[in-house]
């Protein structure tokens, strides 16, 4: 029983950041029906922009103070480069087939991927610790570290504080108005480049808390460590309903959890380990099969 | 002269050329003369990638269909077909050869090699294709690079064909089968696409739903097109394999799949020779840069990834967008014209379009 | 039609264009000017760090030749080509570096797939290659003109599975491997297969790939068998954080690895919980030997970090090519290839390098301890057929397993 007990934490833990990930990715989608490929890189730039701020500051060692300030400063950079990205990237092509979009997105990954590796090398580099590790036990052999309460308290907050600014604010209304219909938001007087800049904005601050707080938990950051998650997390917001902001934090919590638990158990029926990865791509396929909409995204009828 | 005594002529010409050519860069060369080994190398791989080019085209860039795991079916079927001829073929060869004689057999254990490998990859693409009847493009494309890992990921797992190792491979490709393979791929891709099935193609890459409403079986043209487009790069994987000799699933990552369709993207993706045309650079390019003195290797991927978001911002139809190179005199069947709106859904832009 | 017969023709043009080049000759026999060597590696793909590692450590090597007169009095220049960490690749630029370039050998690759892709383009051509760090057995049976200068994975995995059963006493063991990595299957194998022999039980085996962000699964799996010791033979990169997750679930058993583990950043990523673990490798960077002590200050004082492992391989590589050059008095291919075959005892960093019939490395390994950021050593294992004190085995010793 602890076992399982054990096991679903460690679900829960990396579900929350694939949760923080997918949001970006739902929020995106929402308003321009565009996969930003690029966000998963987001993440890992947040791990980066992290991991120096650190050594700038001097923060090497357990300080709260330095998580606070390098997990707030990495989630402003990270909205910056968002911005950015879509500013040079994707606004002129905005008018564009989605396959050119596509590509586009998948060009600005590999560019900031590579990019990296040109400038930093492909070695895994090890984040600091600004965290006191501790393993509190719950009962039995089950164990709850410190990093993995950081990382369910960090995420709620965050995801509670998206909800507000989304349902409480002006800013969030415009939000949710262009992600509706954007012509008709334009024609309300939105500014909807604005609202599509801030859009991607919050979605990449999320990210880079995310790639930060995955760092605590895991010190190894490599500049293509946004990959395989980037694409996790995309299962995530499909799997929750794309566009659905709740659907992209359940998604992501039930995407970490299917994967922990194919690890954990997954040798008892015949399945691998190695097969991790491919379960979230098995769950993209059967969710785009069975239910494309997702778990609770709404049926729409496509207009001609 | 009738049409098809000019075809046979004309085939038979071109045979003669590739087998002249073949012995040029074999081994002992023509008349003294041979191609340098480094160069017949990108040459070869050059006749590969337009395979795997062309295939892509016919799929993503005519039948608009967005595929990213091209690279899983080049794998299925070099693996598959190694599988054959590590395991079998020798003992078949022997056989056989005893009663055809050996250079025959020889080519016919190879031919049937090929023809496994088609056919597995082609059941991989039928097995892509279904499922992705129901997804449009950004679904599409992430449902079709999920596949190609999953599918790289299982082969790693069989040990039988080298698991991480890698898998050792008898040499059976040489410049006349590439060549062979490279031009009858070129041939079958442009009867379908200036047949009536083409024209099916490109109604679904424009409108999927108005060619639905004029009747058009776009279910199986979608499939159909899937499963040719995946047999020939099961065949390019089956080539690629049998001549560099060596299998590992680390040459059909995604990088692989993404090489394909900077190809055709540079290319123009409604466009054969312009699929060609990108295959060719693509494969050439690396290996200019390495010419260029200093550290540059470095940055050549970043350079790579640049280029596609520069094509894509600047000139997205590619090169030679929905034109062909030369093929003029041919009854134009699409008239075209050009403009900035790359090949793609109506052109209906994503900001514009209601929730669907 | 015309168009047709147009464009064949200038095709048939620009292939009598490229083909200047007559049939005939691998390496250049010319006896003055520079030696050309090859090197080949990822230098801009996932595995960069090896490439650029290895590079770094033979570059140097290179460098302290030329700078201590050459080879009988000829510089020793490098050509080094990116592979990207694609087999196809290395296959490539090894053909383009005997073709183009007329290499006169070859050093590379780091990982086995790409070294097995590309060393018969090499045995065709004559021309001597040495891997500094591929360990899978396949490697050197490619031919004789392939060498490597490290363990194969049959010794190394034995010796991590005799150092647990017989010094250790442990009886259970759990494996936590590297699953896309052949060097990681490979050791796995042989550690299995010794420590079973020996009497152990293997009560767990999980596996990971390189990019998982999470072991607490697969870790929390093995925990619930209880082994003395967990067998992670794999990189640092994962290591590091496999060790601190396992402590924090609680795991007392110790962790063994293999040179993998070896690099700086290991510690950065494991800390304190790599404490009590240990490790086979081919020396230690703590080792106070002057040669080694050496080695490691120039290498800092050149690229302003430790060496690693590899590194370290890189440097012995071209060491142990640079003496067969200088044996040999020739670039020749046979003549070379021989002069090298012929490499008895050199004192490399790595250990003292002698190959064997099947041109493997046979040296001892070290068994070292991971104590506070240091490696302490704990005893050396050799080879059969090779015992302490001696650096040149009394008669060709084969390596530990016949798996070669």
């Amino acid at each position: 029983m602890d076992t399982f007990v054990q096991q679903l934490i460690n679900g829960l833990t990396i579900g929350a950041i694939y949760a923080l990930i997918a949001l970006g990715y739902t929020m995106v989608y929402g308003i321009l029906r565009l996969i930003n490929f690029a966000h998963g890189d987001i993440y890992m730039v947040g791990a980066f922009v992290g991991y120096f701020l650190a050594f700038q500051l001097g923060f090497t060692g357990p300080s709260l103070m330095g998580l606070v300030v390098v997990l707030i400063g990495s989630m402003v950079i990270a909205a910056l480069v968002g911005m950015a990205i879509e500013r040079f990237a994707y606004r002129p092509i905005r008018k564009y087939a989605r396959m050119t979009t596509l590509i586009t997105a998948i060009g600005v990954s590999l560019l900031i991927e590579n990019l990296f590796v040109a400038r930093l090398g492909a070695a895994p580099r090890a984040f600091p610790q600004l965290l006191q590790e501790q393993s509190y036990t719950l009962f039995g052999n089950a164990a709850i570290s410190k990093s993995q309460i950081l990382i369910f308290a960090v995420s709620v907050f965050l995801m509670l504080l998206l909800q507000w600014i989304i349902f409480k604010t002006r800013v969030g209304t415009a939000m949710r108005a262009v992600s509706f219909n954007l012509n008709s938001a334009k024609l309300m007087g939105i500014n909807t480049d604005v609202i599509i800049s801030v859009t991607f904005a919050l979605g990449s601050a999320l990210a880079a808390a995310g790639g930060v707080l995955t760092a605590q938990y895991n010190p190894q950051i490599d500049p293509l460590m946004g990959i395989i998650t980037g694409l996790k997390a995309f299962v995530a917001a499909v799997l929750g309903g794309i566009g659905n902001i709740p659907g992209a934090v359940l998604g992501g919590l039930l995407i970490g959890l299917a994967e922990t638990f194919v690890v954990g158990y997954g040798q008892n029926v015949g399945v691998p380990t190695t097969f991790r990865d491919a379960v979230a791509f098995a769950i993209l396929i059967l969710v785009l099969l069975f239910r494309p909409t997702g778990l609770l995204g709404s049926s729409v009828q496509e207009k001609v | 002269m009738p049409i098809l005594v000019k075809r046979l002529i004309a085939a038979l010409a071109i045979v003669l050329l590739l087998i002249i050519v073949n012995q040029y860069m074999s081994e002992a060369g023509l008349f003294g003369f041979g191609v340098p080994p480094y160069y017949g190398r990108i040459i070869m791989l050059a006749g590969i990638n337009v395979i795997l080019a062309v295939s892509l085209n016919l799929i993503t860039g005519f039948t608009g269909q967005f595929s990213i795991g091209h690279a899983g079916f080049m794998a299925v079927g070099a693996y598959s077909s190694a599988y054959l001829t590590v395991y079998y073929a020798q003992a078949w060869e022997r056989s056989l050869g005893g009663l055809v004689g050996g250079t025959v057999a020889h080519a016919l254990i190879f031919l049937l090699a090929i023809l496994v490998g088609a056919v597995v990859a082609a059941l991989a693409g039928l097995v892509v294709g279904i499922p992705s009847l129901r997804l449009r493009g950004d679904y599409l494309a992430i449902v079709t690079l999920g596949f190609a890992e999953i599918i790289r990921i299982v082969i790693l797992n069989i040990d039988k064909v080298g698991g991480a190792t890698g898998f050792t491979v008898p040499g059976y490709t040489n410049f006349l089968w590439v060549g062979i393979f490279a031009v009858a791929t070129i041939v079958i891709v442009y009867n379908i696409v200036h047949s009536d099935m083409g024209r099916a193609l490109v109604s679904i890459r424009e409108d999927e739903l108005a060619a639905e409403a004029m009747g058009i079986n776009t279910t199986r043209y979608k499939v159909l097109s899937f499963v040719i487009s995946s047999a020939m790069a099961g065949m390019a994987g089956v080539l690629f394999g049998h001549y560099t000799q060596f299998l590992s699933t680390n040459d059909f990552q995604f990088i692989r799949s993404f090489e394909i369709i900077i190809m055709i993207v540079l290319g123009g993706m409604g466009s054969l020779t312009g699929a060609i045309l990108g295959a060719l650079v693509i494969t050439v390019m690396p290996e200019l840069l390495r010419q260029l003195p200093g550290d540059f290797s470095q940055y050549r991927l970043v350079v790579y990834s640049a280029l596609l978001i520069i094509i894509m911002l600047t000139r997205p139809q590619g090169i030679l967008g929905t034109r062909e190179f030369g093929l003029s005199w041919l009854k134009r069947s699409q008239k075209r014209t050009e403009g900035t709106k790359p090949v793609g859904e109506k052109g209906v832009s994503i900001a514009e379009s209601d929730k669907e | 039609m015309k168009r047709i017969l147009l464009s064949f023709f200038l095709i048939a043009c620009l292939l009598s264009a490229l083909a200047c080049e007559r049939k005939g000759g691998g390496g250049t026999t010319s006896n003055t000017g520079p030696i050309v060597v090859g090197y080949y590696g990822d230098l801009s793909g996932r595995t960069s760090n090896f490439g650029q590692s290895t590079k770094e450590g033979a570059l140097m090597a290179a460098d302290e030749i030329n700078k201590a007169g050459g080879i009988n009095g000829r510089q020793l220049q490098v050509l080094a080509e990116d592979d990207e960490g694609r087999p196809e690749k290395a296959a490539t630029v090894v053909t383009k570096l005997i073709d183009q370039d007329k290499v006169v050998a070859l050093i590379g690759e780091v990982a086995s797939g790409n070294t097995l892709a590309a060393a018969p383009k090499a045995q065709a051509a004559k021309v001597p290659m040495i891997s500094p760090s591929s360990t899978n057995p396949a490697v050197t049976q490619v031919g004789d003109y392939i060498f490597r200068v490290c363990f194969i994975d049959p010794f190394q995995g034995e010796v991590m599975a005799k150092f647990a059963a017989n010094t250790l006493k442990a009886k259970k063991a759990a494996i936590m491997l590297d699953f896309n990595s052949p060097y990681s299957r490979g050791l796995t194998e042989f550690f299995e297969a010794s420590f079973t022999k020996l009497g152990g039980q293997i009560v767990n085996k999980q596996s990971y790939t390189q990019g998982d962000r999470d072991y607490k699964g697969q870790l929390t799996a093995i925990r619930s068998g209880s082994p003395d010791v967990i067998y992670v033979p794999g990189y640092y990169g994962e290591v590091g954080v496999i060790a601190k997750q396992a402590q924090q679930l609680g795991i007392k058993a110790p962790l063994l690895g293999g040179d993998g583990w070896d690099a700086t950043q290991l510690w950065e990523l494991g800390g304190d919980a790599l404490n009590g673990d240990f490790i086979s490798n081919h020396y230690s960077i703590d080792d106070p030997a002057p040669a080694i002590q050496k080695f490691v200050a120039e290498y800092q004082a050149r690229y302003s970090k430790k060496p690693d492992a590899l590194a370290a391989l890189g440097y012995d590589a071209m060491q142990v090519l640079a003496e067969g050059l200088k044996k040999a008095g020739t670039t020749e291919g046979p003549k070379l290839r021989d002069a090298i075959a012929q490499t008895k005892g050199f004192p490399g960093v790595t250990g003292a390098i002698t190959l064997d019939a099947q041109r493997n490395a046979v040296k001892p390994a070290v068994v070292l301890k991971l104590q506070d950021r240091k490696y302490i050593y704990q005893e050396t294992i050799y080879p059969e057929g090779m015992g302490p004190q001696s650096s040149a085995p009394a008669t060709a010793p084969a390596p530990a397993k016949s798996g070669n």
